[in-house]
């Protein structure tokens, strides 16, 4: 592809810093016109902030954006718009109390502050039927939605808006694998009339299955950008972060029959959500919990932990019966669970508050701790290895990763007897990550009993011992052993019977 | 926990010693002893009422009941004191007081159980007392007089210092310590910083909304129990002149309306400055109109100056 | 039509409500169903209608407004140095009185959004500044408003009340269309979700500032429209009308977290507000407990708009966004 026409996507000498943070140093990028373009990092490595620049959502703090060779100030994501760059966030662009119909109209790119004409609906519309979403009445409002109909429609947004350069920022990570395959057609029909694609996922088939060229960023900056296939999963990932997959994950305990079982949940249902569901959790055993999104894991996690209001079921600790109503209950010495939730940033932390005062938040309610000493902490975040400057910064000042381990340490001086977890690295960077399985790996061997939600194959493969997978709200596989594959929870999260039916496909 | 004092929170204070200055300019007399003596005295009552609005709103919330609880507890106080029992006479200040932390448990009823934005069902609330006390007094000002005891809350003197703005301070230090020093007090900042993480950390947010109204409506009752000793009297809608004075004074002293961030120190300048303002305005004999529209500038300009402050640092 | 009631639950039951207590006040009236009552009710109504509707621009975008009372204090004090003489004089006074009350609404959203200052502490201050520009044009009540223009405002046009005449024009003329605007829907998504009327390409700056704008123009009707009822300037009107319009709006169906309810939800939370007064006169309620009653009954509807919370079967879900 030797072209005298200048590239769609020019981005030269790009830094962005937010203080003292360099999210982007010196970046050079380069996207050309009808290519599907994969960026590859992990979080925290500045593709977010890349697409952000590009969007118009933030101004780089150096260095020149061309487009078809000359240079444009973004100075808002309307100015984006206007030029044909197309985001689909991550987080979610539509208005939540609006109709899908009033948030197309509000979306569609001639749309001012005047009388909005419905004529792009129809392009959007289309868009849907093609993706899976005829389903999705135009009258709904979207706060109604579930999250993947909330996808197809951000996607059938981007789309009317009739994007020269698309960007798909984890766009496809709530939907199930058939509506994926056709919003792919979808990309790739748009590559082929002209449009060029900026693809972030972390599912890394998904990026063999689409991407043209391939470029991988690192700490802020943009390590190589390569032919997709010119290099090896391996070898992409050494590139991400400097290490091999297998070294990522701390090596199993020999399950030990001898066990002593410390949570026992009996016909735990939740209106038509969770049904049924029983499991046991033995003291140094890591749980899995797996299924696509929204089949019942999440409720039945925080129905443990006392969330949820008229539930049934029994939930023995240690041979008690236990009765939890609040987190209030769960967390005393009792009955000893700690819940590190699904949203860190507003659900386990205190964003404007310092590291401190966020650590002691859990602690302060026990009477047998002393909340307010730092010593109870160091040790979590000693083995952690938290970088901070100092723990009266505000919590908000710290990466992604080093929040979460704020949220760990904060509940790990609890004691927990039984550590519940829900999708815990999630948007975490790949170090960090090691860092929680290390972690979480010597809190089992210490007796802790730990029930992990992921929505990661490798986490309930590599770190769990065993593994239940959700599906409509019931448990309808649990694997361990040499039963725990990638295949075999693939088959289960899609509610096939027959594992081997899928593995010989 | 130490914390250095913020700098929004001694804003009120500069503006308070600048009034002073220039108000002496040109009235001398503001600088005598006696003057300033007087005006710690009546700041005393905007200050209780804003010492409670500050808790409420450091929770995240608001408290739109103060002007009738106050007027409730004055009433209620005078009333038993004018009875002529003495066991009754005695109990005034008591039974004020339970009666503004029972209206304040019914307004922590409808923030923390119901989920009503507390601007609307502390409205309400204000507006049921208001009619109970028309209901009550039939319309007119309600019978009664102040016992010895709130005539010296409001008016006395201690070792040379108004014994209201003793009470105050007293009140002020107390609840600071509870704000700073108890697990209570962190609840109550990280609740209006973030109540769902606040709760998933184990915290019953329920119990501290309850106790937050309460203790702001215990200050709301104190705040008429004084007005009522220093009138010598209740009277209707005693009450209604200090609502937004009250959020003012919490506001100018550096806390956020939006929650968690502030405290008792600011609202102490903040309640000294306003009272002040309108003091000086009025020795100046500016008009009503003038002093309303003067009000509203100078609370405008100070917190456009907090705004620069912030725009300065980031 | 079933999608609609569903998402616009709130508004049909205030609708509901108010055709309920309509119905029961007409019947009880002494002089029944006449014009005439109709009248004077829909010109008590029609005021706070339009305080709410002001009220409503401002919550809807996530604000509040506490100068509402103010702003039709300070128009009501304007409009009545200038509503009598010549027809020329009184349209360029209606025009100026209007544009007064746009005026302070875009001062509020100016502050709030440059000075990034909290609408309530904001509208807090700047209630006070409008109070006493009112005090100023008219420091004990008085003045007088073209009698003329004043009887054609108030009473009726073919039996139908002109205040109901203007309410139905307020909604089909303006409301419904507005609702299909850039402009109506941007401050719904404002109010809904800042970052996602952002990311959308929406100016949000000018979308709030449009929004308090907006919320003056309507406070300046509404001191206009009372005018015209009154005769006479009083500079005294405004606090009663700020908090009863925030409660008016909050009947209505309209959140104060922003985003949700309309126009016509605002309109019916002040009717209902208006016509329980009205209907506590002719009740036989002793009237020294009519105030109380008026309270028991705000609480009672706004607790039972609450007890929504009460079924919320996930316990995170009751904290909201």
């Amino acid at each position: 592809m030797q072209d005298r026409q200048p590239p769609l996507l020019e981005m030269q000498g790009i830094s962005m810093h937010f203080g003292a943070t360099k999210a982007l140093q010196d970046v050079d990028f380069t996207c050309r016109t009808g290519e599907i373009h994969a960026v590859l990092g992990e979080n925290g490595a500045g593709k977010s902030t890349l697409m952000k620049l590009i969007a118009g959502v933030l101004q780089p703090t150096s260095g020149r954006i061309c487009l078809d060779g000359e240079e444009v100030s973004l100075g808002s994501p309307k100015d984006a718009v206007d030029r044909g760059l197309v985001c689909m966030f991550q987080e979610l662009s539509l208005v939540p109390d609006l109709s899908v119909r009033e948030n197309l109209l509000l979306g569609a790119r001639e749309a001012g502050l005047g009388w909005l004409r419905a004529d792009s609906l129809r392009a959007a519309e289309e868009v849907l039927d093609r993706i899976g979403g005829e389903g999705i009445r135009l009258a709904t409002r979207v706060s109604d939605l579930t999250l993947p109909a909330r996808q197809q429609v951000e996607i059938a947004k981007a789309i009317m808006r009739r994007p020269r350069l698309l960007i798909l920022d984890e766009a496809t990570s709530a939907l199930n694998a058939s509506v994926v395959e056709k919003v792919f057609d979808l990309v790739r029909a748009q590559r082929d009339s002209g449009t060029s694609v900026l693809f972030i996922s972390h599912r890394f088939h998904e990026i063999e299955a689409l991407a043209d060229r391939i470029s991988v960023f690192r700490s802020g900056q943009r390590v190589e950008t390569f032919k997709q296939g010119d290099h090896s999963y391996d070898e992409i990932i050494n590139m991400m972060v400097g290490q091999r997959i297998e070294e990522l994950f701390p090596p199993k305990p020999p399950s030990s029959e001898a066990a002593e079982e410390l949570l026992k949940i009996d016909n735990f249902s939740w209106g038509d959500q969770v049904r049924n569901v029983s499991l046991t959790i033995d003291k140094g055993q890591i749980v899995g919990l797996g299924g696509l999104d929204g089949q019942g894991q999440n409720a039945f996690l925080m129905g443990i932990f006392g969330l949820l209001r008229g539930s049934s079921g029994s939930i023995t600790i240690g041979g008690d019966t236990m009765s939890i109503s609040s987190p209030k209950d769960a967390k005393q010495p009792e009955i000893g669970l700690a819940l590190i939730p699904e949203d860190r940033k507003t659900e386990g932390l205190i964003l404007d508050q310092s590291i401190l005062e966020n650590l002691e938040l859990a602690a302060l309610g026990r009477d047998d701790l002393e909340a307010t000493n730092p010593d109870l902490y160091a040790e979590t975040l000693d083995q952690l290895e938290l970088k901070h400057g100092g723990l009266d910064q505000p919590v908000s000042s710290l990466s992604g990763g080093n929040q979460q381990k704020v949220v760990l340490a904060k509940w790990l001086a609890l004691k927990p007897r039984c550590l519940l977890l829900a999708d815990p690295t999630r948007g975490i960077d790949v170090k960090t990550k090691t860092q929680i399985y290390m972690i979480l790996r010597q809190l089992a061997d210490q007796g802790t009993a730990i029930l992990l939600l992921s929505t990661d194959y490798e986490e309930l493969i590599h770190l769990c011992d065993e593994t239940h997978i959700f599906y409509g709200g019931r448990l309808v596989a649990s694997l361990s052993g040499k039963a725990l594959t990638a295949q075999n929870i693939i088959a289960a999260t899609l509610n096939m019977r027959d594992a081997a039916e899928l593995a010989h496909a | 926990m130490t914390r250095q004092i913020p700098l929004d929170a001694l804003m009120p204070y500069l503006g308070a010693i600048i009034l002073i200055l220039a108000g002496s300019t040109f009235f001398p007399q503001i600088l005598t002893a006696g003057y300033l003596t007087q005006q710690l005295q009546i700041a005393a009552f905007l200050g209780l009422l804003a010492t409670g609005a500050t808790i409420v709103i450091l929770l995240g919330q608001i408290d739109l009941s103060v002007p009738w609880v106050l007027t409730g507890a004055a009433i209620l106080s005078t009333a038993l004191v004018g009875s002529g029992n003495a066991v009754l006479s005695v109990l005034a200040i008591p039974a004020a007081l339970i009666f503004g932390a029972l209206i304040g448990l019914i307004n922590g009823f409808g923030v923390a159980v119901l989920r009503i934005p507390s601007m609307v069902w502390t409205l309400a609330m204000n507006s049921m007392l208001l009619g109970l006390a028309v209901l009550n007094t039939g319309g007119f000002n309600p019978k009664g007089e102040a016992s010895g005891l709130m005539v010296m809350m409001a008016s006395g003197d201690l070792f040379g210092l108004p014994v209201s703005f003793l009470i105050w301070m007293m009140v002020s230090l107390g609840l600071a310590y509870i704000l700073t020093r108890t697990p209570f007090g962190r609840y109550l900042r990280s609740i209006g910083f973030n109540e769902k993480a606040t709760y998933l950390s184990g915290v019953s947010t329920r119990s501290v909304v309850f106790i937050a109204f309460a203790l702001a409506g215990m200050c709301s009752a104190l705040g008429g129990v004084m007005l009522a000793g220093y009138a010598n009297q209740a009277y209707q809608s005693m009450g209604d002149p200090f609502l937004l004075p009250t959020i003012a004074a919490v506001v100018i002293g550096g806390t956020s309306i939006l929650g968690g961030r502030g405290g008792l120190f600011g609202t102490i300048g903040g309640a000294l400055f306003i009272t002040l303002l309108t003091s000086i305005l009025s020795v100046m004999q500016i008009g009503d109109a003038w002093r309303s529209i003067i009000f509203g500038l100078i609370i405008l300009v100070m917190l456009l100056f907090q705004t620069l402050r912030k725009g300065a640092r980031s | 039509m079933l999608d609609y009631v569903r998402s616009n639950r709130r508004e049909v039951i205030a609708g509901l409500v108010l055709i309920l207590l309509l119905t029961l006040y007409l019947s009880t009236h002494p002089r029944g169903a006449s014009t005439y009552v109709l009248t004077i009710w829909a010109n008590q109504c029609l005021i706070l209608g339009l305080a709410a509707v002001a009220q409503f621009f401002a919550v809807v975008v996530r604000g509040i407004d506490l100068s509402v009372g103010a702003i039709m204090a300070l128009t009501n004090s304007l409009a009545s140095h200038l509503l009598d003489g010549g027809v020329a004089g009184i349209t360029l006074g209606i025009l100026v009185v209007l544009a007064a009350g746009a005026l302070c609404g875009l001062i509020n959203g100016l502050v709030v959004v440059y000075g990034r200052i909290q609408p309530i502490v904001v509208t807090l201050a700047t209630a006070s500044i409008f109070a006493g520009l009112a005090l100023l044009l008219r420091p004990t009540p008085g003045g007088a408003i073209n009698y003329d223009l004043a009887d054609v405002m108030t009473l009726d046009l073919l039996g139908v009340p002109t205040a109901l005449i203007i309410t139905g024009l307020l909604i089909f003329a303006f409301w419904l269309p507005f609702r299909r605007t850039g402009l109506g829907l941007g401050l719904y998504a404002l109010g809904s979700s800042e970052q996602a009327a952002f990311q959308s390409g929406l100016n949000t700056y000018l979308l709030r500032i449009a929004a308090f704008t907006f919320a003056g123009l309507f406070a300046g009707l509404a001191g206009l429209y009372y005018s015209f009822v009154t005769t006479t300037g009083d500079a005294g009107i405004g606090p009663g009308f700020t908090l009863n319009s925030i409660a008016a709006v909050v009947l209505g169906g309209v959140l104060l977290r922003g985003g949700v309810g309309s126009l016509i939800g605002a309109l019916a939370g002040a009717y209902i507000l208006k016509t329980i007064a009205a209907l506590m006169f002719f009740s036989g309620i002793p009237s020294l407990a009519q105030p109380l009653f008026e309270g028991l009954i705000l609480a009672t509807a706004i607790a039972i708009g609450g007890a929504d919370v009460l079924r919320a079967r996930n316990k995170l879900e009751i904290f909201g966004k």
